[in-house]
């Protein structure tokens, strides 16, 4: 263990993030104001959700982090390593051993389970921000659910490509009240954000801002009756474990046009191959 | 004519420290009504329509408007959230520069949805069938629908701001010079166009405007206003023809004669 106070933060830090967690889990989708601190780490790489993990984290937990589904890449990594050091708990990359896990950008394809903490980095809590530039009139439109202009929004998708081009950070209406951003998830996870036994938790460090879906609320995705919301991913099955119901990622292989697709979460796709599955291009010597 | 007033201003007065903005105004207006508010700059109108459309809260007061489930309610007493439904159902307000009544960067036909989508609309192709068919009444080309206002002329973005605003049937407009800025010969299209949405809509409508011949050609009636106070009111043609305060004889005699 380091020098710093169990998981860095210090105690009334901790607490006050705390009040502001519960302040969001008994107004599911109200964006709670906190006095963000600043974090050894730039904005934007999640100082938000680790302030929130950092309050949430107790020396028995086992952590997770995961960045655009992946367990191994720097934001990961590094938000992975920054917590072993400043708590030493546990850590895991796999999603059932898990009990808080934070992520940027994905939700995993695991089902979540009771007890479980799913803590999102949010770079702009805000749904109604590229609409309405000023934050005393967007707080005014939620406080009002005066929410025309989102649809609007949409409207202007339609207008322009023919159907709701939003494909990540798809605006949705938490239990019938607040709209919400659901952080730059892609709109396949949305579904997932809805009635699940799993705490979310959502922190925006630079924005100063927390909100929260408590475990089975409802979450709807916006849409129109005549242009319904769509889940969408690429119409492939995974080239490593050949799973066609996940989210995939498209990797150029060479300049010749060559390209795979692979599970944008990297446990699921392990789990799977260690389970025996072969996608197309699964390395031969695996499946030896 | 039926028999409450669609709109009651009592004693409306807004002051910005101890400069008068507006004093004791009072007036009321019937349904199908038009009336103009004329003035010189700096006489209160814009304060005084600003207070009506609940933008300002007057100081002094009482706005009553006939609402169409409770009847006659002060619009001053009422919660925000009321009065946001009302000034996106019942009223609309049609500002002197467009850009302050629409929204730039997003298309016609999303501008004209908005009004639509906010009381609930969530059908694409009824919204944009709506839109398009507005556009045709206030003469946009329907294949303009999906260009940004910004693209449009000084008189096209005008004649959108008016369809945004119509669109969901209003029962009273307030109108900030909506022929200012605009040259005479587009103007004169515009009150055109004006003219015949507001009879063939049956709308009130409160005009503020320093120019006569828009109120000459729209207004049923006329108040004029000098240093925040009414001096004189009456039917349009009456005021103008023969006009009985000193500042009133002044104002009909500006005019250029061509």
């Amino acid at each position: 263990m380091s020098d710093y106070n169990f998981a860095y933060l210090d105690e009334q830090t901790k607490r006050m993030i705390r009040r502001a967690i519960l302040k969001g889990v008994a107004v599911p989708g109200y964006q709670v104001p906190f006095a963000s601190r600043e974090m050894p780490m730039p904005y934007g790489w999640g100082t938000g959700g680790v302030q929130v993990t950092a309050a949430c984290l107790t020396p028995d937990d086992t952590l997770k982090v995961i960045d655009q589904g992946a367990d191994d890449t720097t934001n990961a990594v590094s938000i992975r390593k920054f917590f072993e050091r400043t708590a030493g708990v546990a850590t895991s990359t796999h999603t059932a051993e898990a009990t808080i896990i934070q992520t940027r950008h994905r939700i995993p394809e695991a089902a979540l389970s009771d007890g479980q903490i799913l803590v999102y980095q949010v770079p702009i809590p805000e749904p109604l921000r590229f609409l309405e530039p000023r934050e005393t009139e967007t707080r005014r439109m939620h406080a009002l659910e005066d929410y025309g202009l989102m649809h609007v929004k949409l409207y202007e998708d339609i207008a322009r490509n023919g159907a709701i081009a939003t494909s990540y950070a798809y605006p949705v209406k938490v239990e019938g009240r607040y709209i919400m951003d659901p952080s730059p998830i892609p709109k396949f996870d949305n579904p997932k954000l809805s009635n699940t036994p799993a705490l979310q938790l959502f922190g925006a460090g630079r924005e100063q801002r927390i909100y929260a879906i408590p475990p089975f609320t409802q979450i709807v995705s916006l849409d129109f009756e005549d242009y319904p919301f769509e889940a969408s991913k690429a119409p492939h099955a995974c080239d490593l474990c050949a799973d066609d119901t996940t989210y995939l990622d498209e990797v150029i292989t060479d300049d010749h046009g060559g390209r795979m697709f692979v599970c944008s979460d990297t446990d699921h796709c392990e789990t799977r191959r260690d389970a025996g599955y072969r996608g197309r291009l699964a390395p031969q010597e695996d499946a030896a | 004519m039926s028999a409450t007033p669609l709109l009651t201003v009592d004693g409306i007065g807004k002051s910005y420290g101890a400069r008068i903005g507006c004093a004791d105004v009072s007036f009321d207006l019937w349904p199908g009504e038009v009336m103009g508010i004329v003035g010189e700059s700096g006489s209160g109108k814009s304060t005084l329509l600003g207070c009506l459309a609940g933008h300002l809260t007057p100081d002094t007061g009482h706005v009553i408007f006939d609402t169409t489930a409770d009847g006659p309610r002060d619009v001053l007493a009422m919660s925000e959230p009321e009065r946001r439904m009302l000034a996106r159902t019942d009223w609309a307000f049609v500002h002197q520069n467009p850009r302050d009544g629409l929204r730039m960067g997003v298309s016609a036909g999303g501008n004209v949805g908005e009004r639509l989508m906010a009381v609930g609309a969530r059908h694409y192709g009824q919204i944009r069938d709506q839109a398009t068919e507005w556009l045709g009444r206030v003469e946009i080309n329907a294949d303009r629908i999906d260009d940004k206002p910004r693209q449009f002329s000084g008189g096209m973005q005008q004649r959108l701001q008016i369809a945004r605003n119509l669109v969901t049937g209003p029962r009273l407009v307030f109108m900030d010079e909506p022929t200012g800025g605009l040259d005479v010969s587009v103007q004169a299209r515009l009150l055109d166009l004006l003219r015949g949405l507001v009879r063939r809509m049956g709308l009130s409508a409160v005009i503020v405007t320093h120019d006569l011949a828009v109120v000459r050609l729209l207004a049923d009636r006329l108040v004029v206003m000098k240093d925040g106070r009414i001096v004189e009111q009456g039917l349009t043609d009456q005021v103008l023809d023969d006009p009985q305060h000193p500042y009133t004889q002044l104002l009909v005699s500006s005019v250029l004669q061509v």
